[in-house]
């Protein structure tokens, strides 16, 4: 035992460990009435190593010029390498999953407003990374939905209006949009350069900004403190040695909370990954077990569930606005969308953080706006047609009055509760 | 630290100078990471532009050359089945070519540059399936044209889609342009673009 402390003091001396581990773990004082909702930070802490420890584990296996044999390798010869595939192709949903619930526990008790407008913008860094992430690593597997899904995401690229800027007429735009996405494939048409230069993206340079964003995120965090479901500043009373009087220490009461949160989802996982590792088609597309076919089109090519919402919005417009295609204003509202999110602690005027505290009209904008976002994520894997689109282009107007109608004025239609000083619940 | 007797514009202005040197610097050290995505020499070569000689091409006859994996036809129309074209319009989808199917000198009613002369990328617009050439008149094609044998998709003498089949847009003229009376270079602009 002494040696072991000498060692700590040793190294203590050097780095600040045991000052870190306080600060962080022992000596981090978290609300004591956080709820339900607050399982889905340390569930995407969860998930991340997952796809870290699988990812690292199917490199082993995979290689980019044979894309969709060396899937189909590790699928069938390597050993177990079914479940480490399906570990990591389920684990990217997971992820998705547990970060829009994160997101909208932010959107409930304001988590994003003063001070907390760092760790909001952080974790939205973190979402866009991710998407990214997720859309390379599913072109991959070149299967057939790899092929044409990433078809459809570069040709984006060439739909940027880049005809808005004074200085380029409508031809030059065209051109600079096909040298862009002749840059990105690396090719004249999708290549193994194409999944080559995915590959490393995927596996080297997303996985170091993301694991950079998220350390980031947890700092500002621990700066600022964790909000809680009542909203209420805990640092604002605090007893007589300095500590929140409502707040624990971290470790143990909210790991020991945690580790069950944890349980219960991994048991969820699993089964997920050894029952429905396809999801029926929304976790791994059916066309994707085919391999890439440049003569063969998907009959509906779909994302995967987790940018349905985009997907919609950028199909949404079919309306050549102010000489502006409809293509480009497609790609408008899709980068909208996300880019509306990284402003919500400025539009959010409401004086009352918590949805406990805010008055109806709040409560049921959030709703709508909570059914709205699942309507699109559906719609966007469907086929636009008739009703689908319709209904797409109506749940996208709501979705930007949402921000910039609703979330900046609604206080001024409604009565808050009083918020309490202390929190409430918790033991 | 001390201030005394610094020279502090002096100071600003050397900032500002190591600061702009560094930044020129950083910006040509990114050429060669931006670079290197574009396609390489392999990928160029493969995708380089191709030349079909024109010059022994029967009236009717078909050519078909591959370019960056796609197949390139080229066929020689008489001078009735251009004059055709115009009665067709009204069973099209896009019979003025408003769509964005084919470079700005081939967007007339008859798609090309010169009217003798067709060039189509052979692949149908709705699944990918190359369509078959019916030079003279069939069941489905009164006046000839491309018929799809995968799903029905027709298409006319200049590539048009027929109204009521299920690909949506018309054939895609691929870039190209005339370097003599009877070489077309497919994939290239170098030559000449006008009739």
């Amino acid at each position: 035992m002494r040696m072991v402390n000498g060692l700590i003091d040793w190294v203590d001396a050097r780095l600040p460990v045991v000052n870190s581990y306080k600060k962080h773990m022992s000596e981090y004082y978290a609300p004591k009435n956080f709820n339900f909702w607050y399982y889905f930070g340390v569930l995407s802490m969860v998930v991340l190593v997952n796809q870290l420890l699988t990812g690292i584990w199917l490199t082993m296996f995979y290689s980019p010029s044979q894309g969709f044999e060396s899937v189909e390798f590790i699928m069938r010869d390597v050993q177990w390498g079914w479940l480490i595939r399906y570990m990591h192709a389920v684990g990217a949903s997971a992820f998705f999953a547990v970060v829009y619930l994160h997101m909208f526990r932010g959107l409930l008790y304001g988590s994003y407003k003063p001070p907390r407008e760092l760790v909001w913008i952080f974790g939205m860094l973190i979402y866009v990374a991710l998407m990214a992430e997720g859309f390379l690593g599913y072109v991959l597997p070149w299967g057939n939905m790899s092929y044409w899904g990433a078809q459809v995401i570069i040709s984006l690229a060439g739909a940027i209006p880049f005809d808005i800027l004074p200085f380029i007429d409508a031809k030059d735009a065209k051109e600079i949009g096909d040298a862009l996405t002749t840059w990105v494939r690396g090719d004249y048409l999708l290549s193994t350069a194409t999944v080559n230069k995915f590959f490393a993206l995927h596996v080297v340079a997303i996985p170091l900004v993301l694991v950079a964003l998220v350390f980031l995120h947890i700092l500002a965090l621990h700066e600022v403190g964790s909000n809680n479901p009542d909203g209420v500043e805990i640092k604002q009373n605090k007893d007589e040695n300095g500590i929140p009087r409502d707040g624990i220490p971290f470790h143990p009461y909210y790991t020991v909370k945690d580790l069950p949160g944890v349980i219960i989802f991994l048991i969820i996982f699993a089964v997920v990954v050894f029952f429905f590792p396809t999801g029926g088609g929304y976790l791994i597309e059916k066309p994707n077990f085919v391999p890439a076919d440049p003569l063969k089109t998907p009959d509906h090519i779909a994302p995967v569930w987790y940018y349905g919402p985009y997907y919609a919005m950028l199909r949404a417009t079919t309306i050549d606005w102010f000489g502006m295609s409809s293509k480009a204003w497609g790609l408008i509202a899709m980068g909208g969308g996300i880019v509306v999110l990284f402003l919500l602690p400025w539009l959010d005027r409401h004086p009352v953080k918590s949805i406990r505290y805010k008055g109806w009209l709040s409560k049921l904008l959030l709703l709508v706006f909570a059914a709205d976002f699942v309507m699109l994520g559906y719609l966007g894997t469907q086929p636009a047609s008739g009703l689908a689109k319709t209904l797409a282009q109506i749940g996208t107007v709501y979705y930007f009055a949402f921000f910039f109608i609703g979330l900046p004025l609604a206080h001024r239609f409604e009565k808050a509760k009083p918020v309490p000083e202390r929190v409430t619940g918790g033991h | 630290m001390s201030n005394d007797g610094v020279n502090t514009s002096r100071r600003t202005f050397l900032i500002g100078l190591t600061s702009a040197v560094g930044a020129a610097g950083a910006l040509g050290a990114a050429v060669p990471f931006v670079k290197s995505w574009q396609p390489s020499a392999k990928a160029e070569n493969a995708g380089a532009p191709v030349q079909v000689d024109i010059s022994k091409l029967e009236m009717g006859q078909r050519v078909v050359q591959e370019w960056r994996g796609q197949p390139v036809w080229v066929i020689r129309r008489s001078e009735e089945t251009v004059s055709a074209l115009d009665a067709l319009n009204d069973q099209l989808k896009d019979p003025q070519s408003e769509q964005d199917q084919q470079p700005a000198y081939a967007s007339s009613l008859w798609r090309s540059i010169k009217k003798e002369y067709l060039i189509l990328i052979g692949i149908c617009t709705h699944l990918g399936c190359s369509p078959l050439y019916e030079e003279e008149p069939t069941v489905e094609l009164k006046e000839g044209g491309f018929f799809c044998p995968c799903h029905g998709s027709k298409f006319d003498l200049a590539g048009r889609v027929y109204q009521g089949v299920p690909a949506p847009t018309n054939m895609v003229v691929p870039p190209h342009s005339y370097l003599s009376e009877s070489v077309v270079i497919v994939g290239s602009e170098e030559g000449e673009t006008k009739a």
